[in-house]
């Protein structure tokens, strides 16, 4: 059930909950996913993978699987360009082409078990998993290097010979699998922690976890004649495949026509592709479209799934509840090439909190494993878990009730930050107290009955948001129906709640409102749907378009009427002249458009660079059983800052589903590997994500703080309600049981280790 | 002039200063400006003659799309921080 | 090329002739020989339930059944469901009580409602999240999942109640 706490405010469609958009094709099967593309005379690409970890390619032979019936084409890494050594923003993160393309195929050695070596195409599924059996490739392995600890170490196994160690400290000089070590500081942390009369100190270890989505990735490629390539892809930014591809074939962009479909499943995980180039690679070689469709294997072997880590957290705190002092040490590893989210960890761990002297280091660590790709919050949840454990623990140390303790010393806006910067506009405050007030916070704690011991946890979660580009055009067709066209593409319902905002701000029925994500080719630069940017800065350049098309009405309006646009006034789907009093529908002034002037239509480009944070806290009730370990959950509510609630019904829906996910993190979910570095659970058997009987009714409660940047006060809801999941878990199977769960996944064995049940 | 907020591992340049004031309109002029009191700093801050990939300059808590080219102004902020992802 | 079998069929109450190898599953013959796209692939190996289909009436992950075995059979997608009415009001509770987001494993789950709601027309929600447990959600946390059959099952019993 959601409720939603707001101050009053009228609106006509916003707020409401309409069926979505895309509702329609989805439950009759007719919706095209990545993976349902087909074009005429369409060829099956398949990537043969590494099975090592570690390895130098010493030869491969492509002659057997070429030769076989039905194969149409072969793409090795020497159909690549060179790339540059050059590293460029894409999206939100950075991306160094060359190990971009030694991400495609790899050069001469490999670095995780999966990862890409050749691709071959053939005019059937079957035909082309028979000619990856015929690729003959000689690897001479190499010792990996499999944990982040182990690869700091002296003598760890090297990934990349001339990586050095970037830091503000100066370059390291020698080889290392350190990419980068930062160091944020505010005050005197040393001095801070000598002024507590409390202080904890926790080390934690969580495992590699993956997005989940349930739709592997899929693109499907296809050459013009003239060289114009188009790439049907499941991805969250089409640009940024464009971009991708024109790096890695040093093909022009606009000769690049990426048309994205509908997502299953995204979370992060497509703001990076991982069949866009080897498709198009086989596409022009075979002279005939080619689809790659990655398997459930390959998808957990060899994508982006977010960083394994290592933590250090040790947080001081007065006998009144003051905080005095907070420092951690962040150990990420960023997979295959450089580049783990552990900033964003570093970003967000304390964010929620007022503290005056405080140190976090980073270390951004390569490993043997596939490169980290983006996943809800990317980087938040593992430093949560850390920060929020010990926070815990320090208000139980004080005997505080924990949001009394997260209230005392909670942000505000204009609060420093460790990592820099000051908060702006922020709804802290008011969701701790919300969740204080709640219904659940406030029923009896559940009671323990034999080996069944049942407790309560709570934790707060930050998570910064995005701005960014987005393009809109509204279109008005003669009858008065708007064409909605976005670059933004629809993982979530956007579609629904970005025509929700044109509507309300074009004053028309939703009805009349017809939204739908366009191509590379047809709209502006959008950037990707990730970041939980899509509903506020789409629907800032929504408002820009809808004010431009207003605009443009009242002009032919005016024109029509042979008097002064400023002089024609608007509301509600009519327009008067206010010299003449004479007045127009809104459909009427559509259908003199070929008279006034031709099409109408209103713009809205936009690079928004000011946006709101979110956060979420969850209150969880657990039961573990003390004689198996199991954990079970009772309870979940999530409260959070929406700002507001657009389609509230969606929000609510995005709330449930971040929690869910952070769900199977705290207590199934996690990477298994071999002592040589190959992937033990590939699959949905051995991956385990939450089903029907492990995840209560999650209940919701929407806070709206109002962002003033955007104008109907939207936030971004969709990554932050993942973030604390795993710390409230540990904080009720503490007060459950009595033992700090440090390590994720929270199964069995830890649980009973730490009962003592079991030996460590 | 304008106050720069030093990281935390290029105090050793800075003898431990954590806040310098600076001269210049722009970030590069700024910067340029400590590489005179401090040398090395503009090595460490742009080891390859432009901002490190991944870094980005705020001015009076605005991130700026023009890199070192931001105009700043009398008491302007500047501090230096990575970028971050979302999902 | 390897030797395909005939195999003859009835799919969403049609007849099919169609050729596939011995060792393509019914969920490949559905997607890439019959163009039935609406049947997904999450995992290809049952651990999922995105390919859930009917055959014979009974709920089955299609990648567990290979194409050759549905000789003489009778298989719905959810391509076929708009034939019943009773399905129709499935897939409209689905998008009345917003149950889905990005709508992957909406297919499968509207098959999988479809079974349990023929067998048991007023499940209690301990047998809902039995019954679906082996189909997998990513995006909505199931809850409203939940709540759509049971909107279908109320929905259903008065239409039943007013024959």
């Amino acid at each position: 059930m959601a409720t939603t706490k707001t101050p009053p405010k009228t609106f006509a469609v916003i707020g409401t909950t309409p069926p979505r958009v895309d509702a329609g094709a989805k439950v009759t099967g007719a919706a095209v996913y990545g993976i349902d593309v087909m074009l005429p005379r369409m060829a099956y690409g398949r990537i043969l993978r590494s099975p090592h970890a570690h390895a130098r390619i010493v030869r491969i032979d492509t002659s057997r699987a070429e030769a076989l019936p039905g194969v149409v084409a072969v793409a090795t890494a020497a159909d690549l360009p060179e790339a540059v050594d050059r590293t460029d923003r894409v999206g939100e993160g950075t991306v160094n082409y060359r190990y971009t393309r030694d991400a495609t195929f790899a050069g001469d050695k490999v670095l995780y078990h999966g990862h890409p070596i050749c691709a071959v195409a053939a005019v059937t599924p079957e035909a082309a998993e028979d000619a990856l059996a015929l690729i003959d490739v000689e690897y001479e392995p190499l010792e990996p290097v499999l944990d982040v600890r182990g690869a700091m170490e002296p003598d760890a196994p090297i990934l990349h010979p001339d990586l050095r160690t970037r830091s503000l400290a100066g370059p390291g000089s020698t080889p290392t699998n350190v990419a980068a070590h930062m160091r944020f500081e505010i005050g005197d942390p040393d001095q801070g922690m000598a002024e507590a009369d409390v202080v904890v100190e926790r080390e934690f270890q969580t495992a590699t976890v993956h997005q989940g989505y349930m739709e592997p990735h899929a693109a499907t490629a296809a050459w013009s004649p003239e060289g114009i390539l188009t790439i049907y892809t499941t991805t969250q930014g089409a640009f940024d495949v464009r971009t991708r591809v024109h790096e890695l074939l040093h093909h022009p962009l606009a000769d690049i026509r990426v048309v994205p479909t509908e997502v299953g499943g995204a979370f992060g995980g497509k703001n990076t592709g991982y069949t866009d180039v080897a498709a198009a690679l086989l596409a022009r070689k075979a002279e005939r479209p080619v689809r790659v469709v990655m398997s459930r294997e390959e998808t957990l072997m060899a994508t982006g799934p977010t960083s394994g880590t290592w933590m250090r957290v040790t947080v001081g705190a007065r006998r009144d509840g003051r905080i005095t002092a907070a420092k951690a040490e962040l150990r990420y590893e960023a997979g295959a090439y450089p580049g783990a989210p552990v900033f964003s960890g570093a970003n967000c761990m304390f964010a929620s909190y007022d503290i005056p002297n405080g140190r976090i280091d980073c270390y951004d660590v390569v490993v043997n494993k596939p490169r980290t790709g983006d996943y809800r919050s990317p980087g938040a949840t593992q430093s949560a878990f850390a920060a929020e454990t010990v926070l815990d623990e320090v208000a139980t140390c004080l005997g505080m009730d924990p949001i009394a303790f997260r209230l005392i010393n909670c942000a505000c806006d204009g609060t420093s930050r460790i990592t820099g910067g000051a908060h702006e506009h922020i709804g802290i405050r008011q969701v701790l107290e919300a969740t204080r007030d709640c219904a659940h916070y406030r029923a009896p704690r559940p009671k323990s009955d034999g080996y069944l011991r049942r407790g309560r946890g709570v934790a707060l979660g930050f998570w910064g948001n995005w701005g960014a580009r987005s393009s809109v055009t509204l279109s008005v067709a003669e009858d008065g129906t708007v064409s909605l066209l976005t670059g933004s593409v629809d993982i979530t319902g956007t579609r629904t709640s970005l025509a929700m905002q044109a509507a309300e701000a074009l004053g028309l029925p939703l009805e009349m409102l017809a939204p739908a994500m366009g191509d590379t080719q047809t709209t502006g630069h959008s950037d990707s749907s990730g970041g939980s940017r899509t509903t506020m800065a789409t629907g800032i350049a929504v408002c820009r378009a809808a004010e431009d098309l207003l605009a443009r009405m009242e002009e032919r309006a005016a024109a029509w009427w042979g008097v002064d646009s400023a002089t024609v006034e608007y509301a509600r789907g009519v327009f008067t002249s206010s010299t003449t009093g004479d007045a127009m529908s809104w459909a009427e002034v559509a259908g003199h458009q070929s008279e006034t002037g031709g099409a109408i239509r209103g713009h809205g480009d936009v690079n928004v660079r000011k946006w709101g944070a979110a956060y979420a806290t969850h209150i969880v009730d657990v039961e573990v059983d003390v004689e198996t370990g199991g954990v079970r959950l009772l309870r979940h509510t999530v409260v959070q800052d929406v700002g507001r609630a657009i389609h509230p019904g969606q929000v609510a829906s995005q709330m449930q589903g971040g929690a869910t996910q952070g769900i199977g993190w705290a207590l199934y979910e996690g990477y298994a590997y071999d002592a040589q570095g190959r992937m033990l659970n590939p699959n949905l058997l051995d991956y385990k994500m939450p089903t029907y009987l492990d995840v209560p009714a999650i209940e919701t409660i929407l806070v709206e703080v109002p962002y003033p940047g955007h104008p109907y006060g939207v936030r971004g809801v969709g990554e932050a309600p993942i973030v604390a999941v795993p710390a409230a878990i540990a904080a009720a199977i503490h007060d459950a049981v009595g033992v700090r769960t440090t390590r994720l996944p929270m199964g069995a064995t830890q649980i009973l280790q730490l009962l003592g049940v079991i030996d460590p | 002039m304008s106050r720069v907020v030093v990281p935390p591992l290029m105090r050793d340049l800075t003898g431990g200063l954590g806040v310098v004031d600076a001269d210049g309109r722009t970030v590069d002029e700024v910067i340029a400006y400590l590489e005179r009191c401090f040398p090395g700093f503009a090595a460490r801050l742009c080891p390859d003659g432009d901002l490190a990939a991944g870094w980005a300059v705020i001015v009076d808590g605005n991130a700026s799309p023009a890199g070192l080219r931001t105009r700043v102004g009398l008491n302007s902020e500047v501090r230096f921080s990575p970028t971050v992802a979302g999902g | 090329m390897p030797d395909r079998t005939r195999v003859r069929a009835i799919i969403n109450h049609e007849p099919v002739d169609f050729l596939c190898e011995p060792r393509q599953s019914l969920l490949d013959c559905l997607r890439d020989v019959l163009g039935l796209t609406g049947t997904k692939c999450g995992c290809n190996d049952g651990n999922c339930g995105a390919c859930s289909v009917l055959l014979d009436g009974r709920l089955v992950n299609s990648c567990l059944v290979l194409g050759v075995e549905i000789e003489g059979r009778s298989v719905v997608t959810v391509e076929g469901l708009a034939q019943w009415p009773g399905a129709r009001i499935i897939q409209e509770s689905f998008v009345e009580q917003d149950a889905l987001q990005c709508g992957f494993c909406t297919p499968g789950m509207l098959i999988a409602s479809k079974a349990l709601l023929d067998r048991s027309p007023r499940p209690s929600e301990d047998a809902i999240r039995a019954w679906m447990s082996g189909n997998l959600c990513r995006c909505t946390g199931y809850e409203r999942l939940v709540r759509a059959v049971q909107a279908a099952a109320d929905h259903l019993a008065t239409i039943e109640g007013a024959e």
